[in-house]
């Protein structure tokens, strides 16, 4: 195992995997995860400095139950096996995770005739506790809900979960089990070939039997460097909005908006930081860099929001980001195994990849496997167990008999999330440590609060410097 | 841990000093005063810039000169001030949890003095949309960063950039400027959304009527996007921009607590004595309002300490009295609430007025009408005497003050 984000590759036997998987997002790092279960040399090979800093860093982050998903598809049975397998991973590795419920609110005739046809294709899928709930029922579940909301489709089991450390923990555990992972190292060619491909990095090449394209917002041009050209991918923004923590007591459960003829809407759901989200706005663009935001998104998601949660308007913003979604054009994920180069794409993961992530990994195992990979028996992989960052799981500030043992874990460095000094030096001395702040920000929420670095960013920056000299 | 103290004071800024300072003097037993960050001071310890009075000999203080004064006065007189130690939250009335690298203590005390100060409010809150480039700050980051290695430092300039852009027109968009310049970056240009600035900036072309529509820049700010006067948008290049002023009080175990907010301060509501609607539990500082001089929010807390001395000797009063509010161009008052002790308030007006008309009514009843003088800027509050508001009735509905032009 190991990490390195600069440097030359490694030469020679040193560079030959049996697998190579591309794209450390959070598809990529299951594959990854599932693959060391196996005794096979295998790479996960990254284009940024950091996993997880694609679309899995901005997402909504719910853990889907899938009962809305087109019945029959592919994703409709990975979305509904992923959010079995991640809810049982989550509890043992530590990943924050509340299931909160959703409230699917239908605000006109039209959204309240489709609830009954949401409940059966709930059915479809396997979801048999949905259950409406009348007007008159609403204020008691949702108390600060707005007015006009004529009905609602209750949703048991969908849950809020951490998206950072769902990533960092798929990771960590694959490092751990001996997968190598090469981060700050685009791939830009492959010279397909028998026994080997060759993928061409800056920082050098690697030899691999099989290949796995988890590319995300890039898979379509990946697929390209081996004259794959099966979909394009379209990204599609999704701008947020992250309020104040005292907005949370506003609201209880997830709050999707009910998919109609007029567009998707937005939801405004916990995060399990102990924030409210709103968002996304779902914008088809061309640049699959345009992660900014717009002050008509902006604008546009207030107006929405306002009208879901009135009071969620008086609360002060902490954050706004964009993520973009790989829209392919089909209402389905683009898996496909190309057994005659040992290759497979995992493509099209648009808005339910981190759900899915984990039954993806297995799916992919078995696409492996039609192209010709004998993974070998199974063994267990390292015990992990990642730090908590979710506010309704204890955390180091409130932890005395850590601080007792370390007091760093008492010293408060980011007020406004309670980050402590011990957890920073803690991320520089882990598997793979952050890159910078916003990496830092990942594994600890240090600066990702109310005040975004106003009180800490100096410190915070100082004390990254400080502990990260011993960094890779 | 559990201990119980006599008075505990929670910020270790002027107000916080102050208040533990006159409590200790007055023989008001363990007085406490705690303080998140490493050292006491709060905010004026990274000003490294006059305007914080004078010492006995006339010689003007700095920040970091004022901060080590008013922390010495608290030390002599008595108080205990501990840094380093963050009030988490409420475990009940009076009793704040406590997180310190000594472990984790549960205090109880007779009184609780907020003075936790006020932040900035950063580009997010602002809703500046763009991307999310490193190089956005704001003056509390960015003194810090100076303060941390000193102006003219070349590692200033490695972590804040080499030309920046500061966004606001008040005087502490002055303060960032001169923190910039001294640590040798470009600054250029002031861009203020105002009609007029404060001035002061020096050389530094200032941009009034503007407005920044977006940031722009992948991995490093590259520039910002303005919106002039004619409505026109051109881009400023820089790798570093720093939003100033645009106060929010740092309000968390105020709210925590359940205490009244005033909408348009967004800090605590008291009376003219610093108490709170809860018992025992009073506020002063910038908490109420966000930034106010530091000799200011010291008198503040020195108010606040004699009417906790009060309720320490049995004379226990509750928060009480009439709401005072704004109307018109006027952004806020403080207190929010008039008791029959008439008091003096401080209000700020939203823009520059030029020989304002004031008026206080209560029910629609003149109390007083009165031209001001000069004209008030939108940076400045204007403390409004209790001549202002005598007369009014301790029974009766709010007090408006009104201003016109
Ligand atoms: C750029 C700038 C320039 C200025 N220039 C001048 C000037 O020239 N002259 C002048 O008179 N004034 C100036 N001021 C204003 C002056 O600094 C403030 O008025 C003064 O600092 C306010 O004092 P405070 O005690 O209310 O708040 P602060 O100084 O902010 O102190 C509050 C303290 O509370 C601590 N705290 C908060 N929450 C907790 C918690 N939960 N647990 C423990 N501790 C906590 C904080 O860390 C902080 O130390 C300037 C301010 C700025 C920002």
């Amino acid at each position: 195992m190991s990490v390195t984000r600069t440097g030359p590759l490694p030469t020679g036997r040193e560079a030959e995997y049996d697998v190579v998987v591309v794209g450390a997002g959070v598809v990529g790092c299951a594959i990854a995860r599932a693959l060391a279960r196996h005794p096979l040399r295998i790479a996960l090979v990254e284009a940024s400095s950091d996993v997880g800093d694609g679309t899995s860093k901005a997402n909504t982050a719910i853990l889907h139950t899938g009962f809305d998903a087109v019945p029959g598809t592919l994703e409709a049975r990975l979305v509904r096996e992923g959010h079995r397998l991640l809810g049982a991973f989550a509890g043992e590795a530590g990943i924050p995770v509340e299931p909160l419920g959703a409230l699917l609110v239908a605000w006109d005739e039209q959204q309240l005739a489709a609830l009954p046809r949401l409940a059966e294709k709930a059915v479809r899928n396997g979801h048999r506790t949905t259950r409406l709930l009348s007007a008159d029922e609403l204020p008691s579940r949702e108390p600060h809900l707005g007015p006009g909301a004529l009905a609602a489709l209750a949703v048991p089991g969908e849950s809020v979960i951490c998206p950072w450390t769902t990533t960092l923990a798929y990771a960590t555990q694959a490092v751990r089990s001996g997968v190598d992972l090469y981060l700050g190292c685009r791939v830009e060619k492959v010279r397909t070939g028998d026994p080997w491909h060759r993928l061409v990095t800056r920082r050098g090449v690697l030899r691999t039997r099989h290949l796995v394209n988890a590319c995300g917002l890039h898979a379509d041009a990946f697929d390209a460097l081996l004259d794959r050209r099966d979909f394009t991918v379209t990204p599609r923004r999704g701008q947020l909005l992250v309020f104040d923590k005292f907005a949370r007591d506003l609201v209880r459960h997830i709050l999707l908006p009910v998919p109609g003829p007029l567009g998707k809407g937005v939801l405004v759901s916990p995060t399990v930081y102990g924030n409210v989200m709103l968002g996304p706005t779902a914008e088809d663009l061309d640049d699959k860099s345009a992660t900014g935001t717009t002050a008509e998104g902006l604008a546009g998601l207030r107006e929405q929001g306002g009208r879901i949660v009135p009071a969620l308007l008086d609360e002060e913003v902490t954050a706004v980001y964009a993520g973009l979604r790989a829209a392919t054009g089909q209402e389905d994920y683009r898996c496909a195994a190309h057994p005659g180069l040992r290759y497979v794409t995992v493509g099209g993961i648009r808005s339910t990849g981190l759900t899915a992530s984990l039954a993806l990994a297995e799916h992919v195992l078995g696409l492996l496997a039609d192209c010709g990979l004998d993974p070998g028996p199974e063994r267990p992989l390292a015990p992990i167990r990642m730090p908590n960052l979710g506010e309704a799981f204890p955390r180091p500030y409130r932890d005395a008999e850590l601080i007792a043992r370390d007091p760093e874990f008492g010293m408060v460095v980011c007020h406004c999330e309670r980050v402590t000094r011990g957890e920073i030096r803690a991320a520089y001395a882990s598997a793979i440590p952050p890159a910078g702040p916003d990496g830092l920000r990942r594994r600890t929420r240090a600066r990702g609060g109310r005040c975004q670095g106003h009180f800490c960013g100096a410190e915070v920056r100082a004390l990254s410097e400080e502990y990260g000299k011993g960094a890779r | 841990m559990n201990r119980t103290v006599d008075v505990l004071v929670v910020g270790a800024g002027p107000a916080g000093l102050a208040a533990a300072a006159r409590l200790a003097a007055a023989g008001a037993g363990r007085v406490e005063v705690l303080e998140r960050e490493r050292a006491a001071g709060g905010v004026p310890r990274h000003c490294g810039h006059p305007g914080f009075g004078a010492d006995r000999r006339g010689r003007p203080l700095d920040g970091p000169a004022y901060a080590r004064r008013a922390v010495r006065a608290a030390l002599r007189a008595g108080a205990v001030v501990r840094t380093g130690v963050s009030a988490t939250g409420w475990a009940g009335p009076l009793t704040l949890d406590v997180t310190a690298p000594t472990g984790l203590e549960r205090i109880r005390a007779g009184a609780v003095v907020l003075a936790t100060g006020t932040r900035e409010r950063p580009r997010s809150a602002r809703l500046v949309p763009g991307s999310r480039p490193a190089g956005v700050l704001t003056t509390g980051e960015l003194q810090q960063t100076v303060r941390m290695f000193g102006p003219g430092d070349e590692r200033v300039r490695e972590r804040v950039g080499r030309r920046a852009v500061v966004v606001g027109g008040e005087p502490v968009a002055r303060h960032a400027v001169r923190a910039l310049r001294g640590a040798g970056v470009e600054v250029a240009a002031v861009v203020t959304e105002l009609p007029r600035a404060a001035h002061g900036f020096g050389p530094v072309p200032v941009l009034t009527r503007t407005a920044v529509t977006e940031l722009l820049g992948r991995g490093r700010l590259t520039g910002v996007a303005v919106r002039g006067r004619g409505g026109g948008t051109s881009v400023l290049r820089c790798d570093t921009v720093v939003f100033t002023g645009d106060w929010i009080p740092d309000h968390e175990l105020a709210r925590a607590r359940g205490l009244a907010m005033a909408p348009d301060t967004r800090g605590p509501v008291t009376d003219g004595s610093y108490r709170t609607v809860e018992p025992g539990v009073f506020a002063a500082g910038n908490l109420l309002r966000g930034v106010e001089p530091a000799r200011v929010a010291a008198a503040e807390g020195r108010a606040a300490a004699d009417a906790v001395l009060d309720l320490l000797a049995g004379r226990h009063r509750p928060a009480e009295g009439v709401p005072v509010v704004t109307e018109g161009p006027l952004r806020w008052v403080t207190p929010g609430l008039l008791d029959a002790v008439a008091a003096t308030v401080l209000v700020r007006p939203d823009r520059h007025l030029v020989r304002p008309l004031l008026t206080v009514t209560q029910g629609g009843v003149p109390l007083r009408r009165e031209r001001l003088r000069g004209s008030l800027a939108p940076w400045r509050s204007v403390r409004l005497g209790p001549e202002w508001t005598r007369g009014m009735d301790p029974a009766g509905g709010p007090v408006v003050i009104g201003a016109e032009e």
